[in-house]
C-alpha cells in the first residue's frame, strides 16, 4: 500500500511528497511482527538503489504468501533530486545526509527530515542504499560505524556484499540518517555501492538476495534463504587511500576489484595539450581495489582509488 | 601592503587558481579577516576588497599600531564565483565545511588545509559569512559556544547583536569553528546581503571592524561608539514557519519591531493571485531574520523574532 510519509506545498503548485511502500501479510501483521524499512534516493545521483527496491518489492509482490512481517520500501527521500539530476536537495545548501535528525522550525528540508524519522521510528531493521557518487565506482559494501559494529556486524555480513567496513566515529556523521536511526533505537546499516547515475544490475541482485537473506534471519520472509558470500570484514587500518597529484585526465589501467601488489601501477593522470603523463598512480599497499575513479577529470586531491590492504592470511594464500 | 599568493592549485582546463592575501603591518599575527569562501557571496567578497583599499590607505597614513600583523583574505572560490556557482565547481563541496582540511585528502580538503596553515595562529579571526537558508539579517555577529567564545569581545564590533549558536555536526567543518579550536578568538559578521551587494550594511560591517581593530589597539580609528551589543542564544528566537508555499510578500523587515498579531508577511497563490494566508507575530519583539526569496515552501522558516521580554 502506498503511504504519504511526508507532504509539504511547493511554491507554484506542486507539493513534495516522500512515500513509501508498505508491504505486509495479506492477513495483516500481528502486532509482534518485525518491519524493516528498505531505503534509498537521499542523494539524487545515486539510482542503484532504485532497482533494489523494485527487484525487492517484485519478488514480494510474486509471494506473498512468504511474507511474514512488514516491509517499508522508501524508493526516494529525494525526489526533487533524483527528478532534477541533483545530489542534493535543489535550492538547499546543506546535504540531505547531514541534516538528520532534522526540525520542525527550520527550513522544509529539516522538516521533512524530521518526517521521516518519525516515520521510520519503531522498526527493527533499516537498510540505507547509497551508490557513491558520479566519480567514483564503489564494490557492494556495508559501512558500519565502529561505534555500532558489535550489534550491527552480524547482520551486516548477511547483506551479501563483498566486504564491511567498519569505520571512525565522526562528529559530522553524527547528522546522518543512519546515525540518528542507530541512536534512537533502530539499527541501521548503511550500503554503498556501485556508481552514481547509473544501475549495476550485477550488484544490485547481489544486494537483494542479501536483503532477503537478512529478512529471513530477521523472521519477515519464510522463503528460501538465500547464499550469501563471507565478506572481508576491515577496519580504517587496511584501507589505504591514493589520491591525484597533478590536475588532468585519470586513465586507469586496472579493473574495479582487481588485486594489486604494492606498487603497481593504477592508471596515469595525463594532459591532452601535450600527451605528457603527469602522475603515474601507484598502489600504496597490496590488496584489492575496492573504489576507483570513474569520471576522468581529476583535480589535484581528487580521490583515484581505495585499496583494501590483505590482511596477512590473504596475504599468503595469495 | 604586501600581496602573496597564499595558495595555488592548478587545474586541467582554467587558468590557475590563486588565492591572495594582502598583508598589512609587522609583528605579532594580531587579526586575520576571510570574506567570500562560496561562490555567491559578493558581498562578503566587496567588503574586505573594500577593507583592504581602507587599510592600505591608513597604513600610508601610519594609522596602524606597530607589532601588528593584518591578514586579509578577500576570496577563496573565485573559480566558483566565475562561473555563478556557489560551492565547488567540480564536486559541489563546500569549503567552508573542510576546515581544518587534511592535505593529502580530496581537493577542497586539500584547500582547507592550505588556506588554514596560513590563516591559522592569529589572535582575532573575522569572517564574512553567509547563511545556509536564504534571507535577510539585522547585522550581528555570530559566535558558536564551543566553550572557547568570548562575548564581550564580539561587542566591541559595536554591531546591534551577538549571536551564539551551538554548533551542529554539520557546522565542525567550518572555518569560525576551526579557528576557535585552534585558539583564535572566532567572529562570523553577517550582513544584509549576499549575492548582491548591500552598500549600507557593507559600510556597517567595514565600520564596525575598523572600530573593533581601533578597540583591540590594533589601528588608531576614531569612529562613533555603535551599539551596545544584546547577546542573545540561537535558541530564543522565536522562528515563524511559512503555513504554505506560495509567493512571498514580506510586509515586516529585519530590524522592525512588531507586536503580537502584527503581519508579518502574506502568501499568495501562485496561480490565481488572492491571498492564502496572512503571517503574524506569535510575540513582541524584532524581526531578525526574514525569508527574502520571491517563492517560499511549506514548513520553512519565515521570521526569526528576538522576542522582547517585559519586566
Amino acid at each position: 500500500m502506498i503511504q504519504e510519509v511526508v507532504s509539504v506545498g511547493l511554491p507554484v503548485d506542486e507539493r513534495w511528497k516522500i512515500i513509501k511502500n508498505r508491504m505486509e501479510p495479506e492477513a495483516g501483521a500481528r502486532p509482534d511482527s518485525k518491519r524493516i524499512c528498505i531505503v534509498t534516493g537521499t542523494h539524487g545521483d545515486e539510482l542503484e538503489g532504485q532497482y533494489v527496491c523494485y527487484e525487492v518489492a517484485r519478488r514480494i509482490n510474486e509471494h506473498m504468501e512468504l511474507l511474514d512481517g512488514i516491509v517499508d520500501i522508501y524508493p526516494a527521500l529525494n525526489p526533487l533530486g533524483i527528478d532534477s539530476i541533483t545530489r542534493g536537495i535543489p535550492m538547499f545548501d546543506l546535504d540531505m545526509n547531514r541534516i538528520f535528525p532534522g526540525s520542525n522550525t527550520s527550513a522544509t528540508a529539516e522538516y521533512v527530515a524530521a518526517q521521516i524519522m518519525n516515520d521510520m521510528s519503531g522498526a527493527d531493521m533499516a537498510v540505507d542504499i547509497h551508490a557513491s557518487n558520479i566519480f567514483l565506482r564503489e564494490t557492494p559494501q556495508v559501512r558500519v560505524n565502529e561505534t555500532t559494529s558489535d550489534n550491527q556486524l552480524p547482520y551486516a555480513k548477511l547483506l551479501n556484499t563483498d566486504f564491511v567496513w567498519v569505520h571512525a566515529s565522526a562528529t559530522v556523521l553524527e547528522a546522518t540518517l543512519a546515525h540518528s536511526l542507530n541512536k534512537t533505537g533502530v539499527p541501521c546499516l548503511v550500503v554503498e555501492m556501485g556508481v552514481g547515475m547509473r544501475i549495476t544490475k550485477e550488484y544490485c541482485m547481489q544486494l537483494v538476495d542479501g536483503i532477503f537473506r537478512l529478512m529471513c534471519e530477521l523472521g519477515i520472509w519464510k522463503g528460501e534463504a538465500p547464499e550469501v558470500r563471507d565478506p572481508i570484514v576491515s577496519r580504517d587500518g587496511h584501507v589505504s587511500f591514493v589520491n591525484a597529484e597533478a590536475s588532468g585526465i585519470f586513465v586507469p589501467s586496472v579493473e574495479h576489484w582487481q588485486r594489486v601488489k604494492k606498487g603497481d601501477h593504477l592508471g596515469d593522470i595525463v594532459t591532452p595539450t601535450t600527451g605528457e603523463i603527469l602522475h603515474a598512480v601507484q598502489a600504496d599497499v597490496t590488496g584489492r581495489v575496492f573504489t576507483l575513479r570513474e569520471y576522468p577529470v581529476v583535480y589535484s586531491g581528487s580521490l583515484i582509488a581505495r585499496v583494501l590492504e590483505d590482511c596477512e592470511e590473504d596475504a599468503e594464500n595469495d | 601592503m604586501t600581496k602573496e599568493t597564499l595558495f595555488t592549485l592548478p587545474s586541467p582546463y582554467r587558468d590557475t587558481l590563486n588565492v591572495t592575501g594582502y598583508r598589512f603591518g609587522r609583528g605579532e599575527k594580531s587579526v586575520c579577516i576571510m570574506g567570500a569562501m562560496r561562490g555567491n557571496e559578493v558581498q562578503q567578497l566587496y567588503i574586505c576588497a573594500q577593507l583592504v583599499h581602507t587599510l592600505e590607505q591608513f597604513e600610508k597614513r601610519g594609522m596602524l599600531v606597530k607589532g601588528n600583523e593584518i591578514l586579509v583574505v578577500p576570496s577563496v572560490n573565485h573559480y566558483s564565483m566565475n562561473i555563478g556557482k556557489r560551492f565547488w565547481a567540480m564536486d559541489n563541496s563546500d569549503i567552508n565545511r573542510m576546515y581544518p582540511g587534511y592535505d593529502r585528502g580530496e581537493t577542497t580538503q586539500r584547500i582547507a588545509a592550505g588556506i588554514f596553515e596560513k590563516v591559522q595562529g592569529y589572535r582575532y579571526g573575522i569572517q564574512f559569512a553567509s547563511f545556509y537558508m536564504p534571507g535577510d539579517f539585522i547585522p550581528h555577529v555570530r559566535m558558536m559556544d564551543t566553550g572557547f567564545q568570548s562575548t564581550s569581545l564580539a561587542n566591541l564590533f559595536g554591531l546591534p547583536y551577538v549571536l551564539v549558536r551551538k554548533p551542529r555536526p554539520y557546522d565542525t567543518g567550518t572555518l569560525n569553528y576551526n579557528w576557535q579550536i585552534w585558539d583564535t578568538n572566532a567572529f562570523s559578521i553577517y550582513t544584509k546581503e549576499t549575492d548582491h551587494i548591500d552598500q549600507e550594511s557593507a559600510r556597517t560591517a567595514i565600520v564596525s571592524v575598523l572600530r573593533f581593530l581601533s578597540r583591540m589597539g590594533i589601528l588608531k580609528y576614531h569612529c562613533h561608539s555603535g551599539y551596545i551589543a544584546s547577546i542573545i542564544q540561537d535558541e530564543e528566537l522565536r522562528s515563524v514557519q511559512s503555513p504554505c508555499g506560495g509567493i512571498f510578500t514580506r510586509i515586516r523587515h529585519p530590524g522592525d519591531e512588531v507586536s503580537y498579531g502584527d503581519e508579518l508577511a502574506q502568501i499568495t497563490h501562485p496561480l490565481e493571485g488572492y491571498v492564502m494566508q496572512h503571517i503574524y507575530a506569535p510575540c513582541d519583539g524584532i524581526v531578525f531574520f526574514s525569508h527574502s526569496a520571491p517563492l517560499i515552501n511549506e514548513q520553512t522558516t519565515a521570521f526569526r523574532i528576538i522576542r522582547r521580554l517585559h519586566g
